[in-house]
This record gives C-alpha cells, sequence and structure tokens, in this order.
C-alpha cells in the first residue's frame, strides 16, 4: 500500500515561502509526476514528502497515518537522487544491499535480495565493480536497485535522468515507467521537463511559483488546462496565445491554440494571416513560425510534410472546438 | 607537451631550477658522506684522518642510539594517533553550522602558527611548571601533589606538546574532507535508515580514508625530525628518556663535538626516514590510487 495525502503542506525557509499549501491526493500505485519551471517548489514538496525537510504546517498523510513527526526511514519511501547519491567506496553490491543491511537482514536474505533487485535492472554482471567503474546509465539503473530493493510504499524520484544523453534519457524514461507498473508501487517523480511529465505519468502535478496549478491526468492538462500557466507549460511547442480584438470576439481576455490545432492555407484568404518566417521540416512534422501582424508570431505544427518556406504568405484557421478561453486573471472559461 | 620541439623547450627551461635543487642538495650530502667517514672532532682540531665505518659502527653500538630510535617511533606513533583520533571529532564538530564559526576555526587552527620553540616555552613555563605552571595550579586546587611533567613523565609532557601543535593541521585536512562530502549522499543514507552512528562508520570514515592518509604521510616527515621541543624542555633528558634520533645526533655534533659520528647518524637517520616512508606508502599509500 502506499497511498500519500497532502493537506495544506505548507514550507518555509526563514521569510521566504517555498510550499504555499498544497493539498494533494495520490492513489496508491499510480505515478505521479511533479513538474514545473525551476524555483517552483516541486523538489522541495518532494523532500517534505521524503522527510529530509520538515513542513512548516499541514499534514503529511502515507496510507492515513500522519509521518510529519517521523525521520525518512521509518515512513517507508526510497528515494533516487539527481546525483544518484550512490557510496562511492561500496561495490554495486554493497550499494543496493546498504538499506537492508542497516535494517538488520541477515546476510544470505540481503543477498538474495540484492541480487533479485539486481536481475530485474540487468545489473549482474556489475554487482562486485565501484560506481565509479559503471556508466551513468548503470549508475542510474544501481540507484534505482537501491530504491526497489527495500520494497517501500512508495518510490520517490528527485529528476533523476537530467545527466544522462537524450538516448540513455528516452531508454530509461521507458524503463522506469515498465519497472513501476510491473511493481505496482507509488511513485512520485520530480522533472522540469513536460515530455518526460507527459509521457510517464498517470496524473501530472503543475506547480508554480510554490502552488499547484492543476493537478489530473495528461491528457486533461492538456485538453482542458485550468489557466494560463497550466496551458503554456503542458505541450510542445507552445501554445499560441492571442489577446485583444480577436480574443474578445469570443467572449474572453486572451485565447489559446495550441500549434497543432492551427489549420494552415497557402494565401493569404481567410482566418488569421501572415508570413512564414522560419520553416523547419523534420519530415514527421513541419514547425512554421508565422509572422502574423497584429497577433504576434504563431506557431504551427503541421503533421507530415509541407511544402512551405519562409517568406510564404499562408492563412490560419484555429479549429473552433479546440480554442481555449481565459480571462482576465488567467484562468479557464469553461462553456 | 606533444611535439618534439615543445620537449625540448621544456627541457631546456626546466634546466635551471633542476640543477639547483640538484646542487643543493647533492653538496651537504656529499659532505655529510665525507665527513662520516673522518675522525673528526672539533675539540680536536687538525686531526681529521680517514677512519672508514668505524663511525657507522660507533653511532650504531652506542646504546644511546637503539633508545633514541624507540623514543622517535614512541613519539612519531602517539602524535599521529593523538592528533587523527582527536582531529576527526574536532573536525566533525568545526563541520557543524554554528554561530561565529569562522572564529571558532580560527582559533582551533591557531596552534600551527606559534613557531615549536615559543609553543614549547609557553608549555614549560606557563602550563606545566611544577610550581608555577596552570597546571601544578589545577591539581593544587583539588588538594593533590603537582605533576613535575619533564622529569616524572618527560616522553608524554613533549608528546603533548607535539600533539598540540599538529592536530590543527589534521583537524583542517580532515575539515576540509568533510566539507566535500556529497549532501545527497548522506541524505541517501539517511532514507536508507543509517543512524548518525552508522552513518559515520559507513559513509564519512571511508570518505576520510585518503584525507587521513595524506595527514599520516605529512606529519611522519616532520614528526621524525622534531628537535625545538625538546631542545627547549627537557634537553633529551631525565638520562636518555626524551633523545630522539635527531636529538641523538645534534648532542654528538654540539655537545661531543663530534662531527664524524654526528654525520654518520645524520645518514643513518636518512635510512631510517627512508623505511618508515617505504611501509607507509605499503600500509597507507594505496588510499591515494584513485
Amino acid at each position: 500500500m502506499g497511498q500519500i495525502t497532502l493537506q495544506g503542506v505548507q514550507k518555509a525557509f526563514g521569510p521566504v515561502h517555498i510550499i504555499k499549501g498544497a493539498d494533494l491526493d495520490i492513489a496508491d500505485g499510480s505515478f505521479v509526476v511533479f513538474v514545473g519551471p525551476s524555483g517552483c517548489g516541486k523538489t522541495t514538496l518532494l523532500r517534505l514528502i521524503a522527510g529530509l525537510e520538515d513542513v512548516t504546517d499541514g499534514r503529511i498523510l502515507i496510507d492515513g497515518k500522519n509521518v510529519v513527526a517521523v525521520p525518512p526511514a521509518k515512513r517507508g519511501l526510497s528515494m533516487v537522487f539527481q546525483s544518484y547519491a550512490l557510496y562511492p567506496h561500496m561495490s554495486v553490491r554493497g550499494n543496493i544491499g546498504f538499506g537492508l543491511k542497516m535494517a538488520g537482514l541477515a546476510k544470505d536474505e540481503i543477498n538474495s535480495k540484492v541480487e533479485a533487485a539486481a536481475a530485474t535492472l540487468n545489473l549482474t554482471p556489475y554487482l562486485d565493480r565501484k560506481p565509479r567503474e559503471l556508466s551513468g546509465g548503470q549508475r542510474q539503473r544501481v540507484a534505482i536497485g537501491r530504491a526497489i530493493v527495500r520494497e517501500p510504499k512508495a518510490f520517490l524520484f528527485d529528476e533523476p535522468l537530467s545527466n544522462l544523453d537524450a538516448a540513455l534519457r528516452v531508454q530509461m524514461r521507458l524503463e522506469v515507467t515498465r519497472l513501476q507498473k510491473q511493481l505496482g508501487t507509488t511513485a512520485i517523480y520530480v522533472t522540469h521537463d513536460q515530455v518526460e511529465a507527459m509521457t510517464m505519468a498517470d496524473k501530472i502535478v503543475v506547480l508554480n511559483g510554490g502552488k499547484i496549478e492543476q493537478y489530473g491526468s495528461p491528457l486533461e492538462l492538456y485538453e482542458r488546462p485550468n489557466n494560463l500557466f497550466v496551458a503554456g507549460f503542458i505541450g510542445s511547442p507552445k501554445m499560441n496565445f492571442v489577446t485583444g480584438e480577436q480574443a474578445a470576439q469570443q467572449g474572453a481576455v486572451t485565447i489559446g491554440v495550441r500549434p497543432e490545432h492551427l489549420k494552415i492555407e497557402r494565401g493569404g484568404a481567410g482566418g488569421w494571416s501572415g508570413t512564414i518566417s522560419v520553416a523547419e521540416h523534420l519530415g514527421s512534422d513541419t514547425f512554421l513560425y508565422v509572422d502574423a501582424g497584429p497577433l504576434g508570431m504563431l506557431t504551427v505544427r503541421y503533421i507530415g510534410e509541407l511544402s512551405l518556406s519562409a517568406g510564404d504568405r499562408v492563412s490560419l484557421t484555429p479549429e473552433p472546438n479546440r480554442v481555449h478561453r481565459f480571462d482576465g486573471s488567467g484562468n479557464a472559461i469553461r462553456a | 607537451m606533444a611535439t618534439q620541439q615543445t620537449q625540448t623547450l621544456a627541457r631546456s627551461l626546466l634546466t635551471p631550477a633542476v640543477a639547483l635543487l640538484f646542487i643543493w642538495m647533492i653538496v651537504p650530502l656529499a659532505l655529510t658522506l665525507y665527513f662520516s667517514t673522518l675522525h673528526y672532532s672539533l675539540l680536536d682540531p687538525g686531526s681529521e684522518s680517514f677512519v672508514g665505518l668505524e663511525n657507522f659502527r660507533y653511532f650504531l653500538t652506542d646504546p644511546a642510539f637503539l633508545a633514541s630510535l624507540q623514543n622517535t617511533l614512541v613519539l612519531v606513533g602517539s602524535v599521529l594517533a593523538l592528533t587523527i583520533l582527536l582531529g576527526i571529532p574536532l573536525a566533525l564538530l568545526l563541520d557543524q553550522p554554528v554561530v561565529g564559526r569562522n572564529i571558532v576555526r580560527l582559533m582551533v587552527i591557531a596552534p600551527f602558527f606559534v613557531m615549536p620553540t615559543v609553543s614549547a616555552l609557553v608549555w614549560k613555563n606557563l602550563l606545566m611548571h611544577p610550581v608555577s605552571g596552570l597546571f601544578a595550579w589545577l591539581t593544587k586546587l583539588f588538594g593533590l601533589t603537582p605533576i613535575d611533567w619533564f622529569n616524572d613523565v618527560p616522553m608524554f609532557a613533549i608528546i603533548l606538546i607535539v600533539a598540540w601543535q599538529w592536530l590543527p593541521f589534521a583537524t583542517l585536512i580532515l575539515l576540509t574532507a568533510l566539507q566535500s562530502l556529497d549532501e545527497e549522499q548522506k541524505e541517501a543514507a539517511e532514507m536508507d535508515g543509517a543512524s548518525g552512528l552508522s552513518t559515520f562508520i559507513y559513509i564519512t570514515l571511508p570518505h576520510l580514508a585518503r584525507p587521513i592518509t595524506v595527514v599520516i604521510l605529512i606529519e611522519t616527515i616532520f614528526l621524525l625530525t622534531v628537535f625545538a621541543e625538546i631542545f627547549v624542555t627537557t634537553g633529551g633528558g631525565p638520562g636518555l628518556q626524551t633523545t630522539n634520533i635527531a636529538f641523538l645526533i645534534y648532542s654528538q655534533a654540539l655537545i661531543q663535538f663530534d662531527v664524524g659520528s654526528a654525520s654518520a647518524g645524520g645518514l643513518v637517520a636518512v635510512v631510517i626516514a627512508n623505511i618508515v616512508a617505504f611501509f607507509l606508502v605499503r600500509i597507507v599509500g594505496r588510499n591515494l590510487e584513485a
């Protein structure tokens, strides 16, 4: 079991309020990603749950029990750190088994559990190596092995993939997701990368300035963002925002259209017109940056190849039911 | 330094420095070698004559030699043990965030900047003096008989003084090492359920292995040649109780005015230092390999 509930959790370092009251319900077995720009408090929130920081106010419940006063080791959680934080003088075996050794398990039991964890992570040939003799991806797996071997109620990941190169990151992303599904253990994962968030999460928590902006499944966030921040943060390329007369016509202060929901046509007739300033041809997609005069720069994503180039006049038509409307304070207007 | 040209250039630029160092070291060594084969007494000038290895036989069979060798090892070993065993907890304390930490650190490091002669005098006259010393006053406060440090426990007194001088050095090296210990590693150990003591044993101490090695190697080099503290306080006595090799050589040359056997003693000391260094590097040196 690993159900985690936050009730009015606050954290302040001196006069600086990092977490301004977080309420959250994380279901057992779900994969929840905290995402947000740097300095939004996502890592702090994770560390509060881990117990590495004390909460200033509020309650953290794990399986219904308030753990605010419980030391980290007793909360039954395990953490994968951004730097991996492997013990440099211990072998892989020692690293993975350290938590079990501290828990006072018998040597045979530790060995069999460590070997089982190593087998899951394809680390068996490296068990007697030191961390410095491993590649980045292998170190990452050792850090994960250290987390799974203790059979925790939940895994806490603190930007674990940020030190890997792009190709390895995609591969490890898949492995982590698969492992979590296989074990069925609750996981909380912190990242600043919204692609990681969208691909891995069952549910995403979007944080900004110490506040939870929205909590929902990836597609919920994509299709029905609560406010301008979430709309702009989730989705790549970023959502286009248009203010002024065009927005007022739709009864909003700002309207947002995702690049993939703009229909593009050659020539200047109909919808919004503009000139292509940059065209990126990826084969599978075409990204077009259109200078739409008073509307500003608009990004268009076309699935497949579109033979347009810089300087071409185009017209853009937003798909009518895919336009997001926001009021003056940035909150979504729902019809 | 890849091409032939840069190698030649590098060598020619290095030559003056290397040559100077070489002469600086080889001239005294050669002279010592030469003197060690002479009958050369300052009390009997003009009578220098070649005696072969007679000076070495005299120095090595001198009962004072074995006694002073033992004293040297006791002194080095005890000071090393004291500075490391006290340096680790001290470094751990100084690593804690406290008010005025910088001033506390400065105070702790201060003894290292006091020259050996001065610190020996302070210890001798202000602290350990059996009549007017601070320790005597303290013991009398409790109604006990003051210890006459340099007569009752001379070696222990010397060890205390030297350890006091070298403790800051050990503390400083260990403190900087502690500060380079990754915070996330300690947190990982905390998440793994390690207590404070377990974290110290399994995380901190292995991390300190290398700086401890450095402290042992550097301190040994200097502790083998402790002289001023002995000269100022006990003068090697009572008897031979605090005479180490360095002080024995001094007494051969400038108390007995026997330059020949002092030179022989100096060369013996060089050999001993090399033997110690050999074993040290064998025992603790592998910690230095990355």
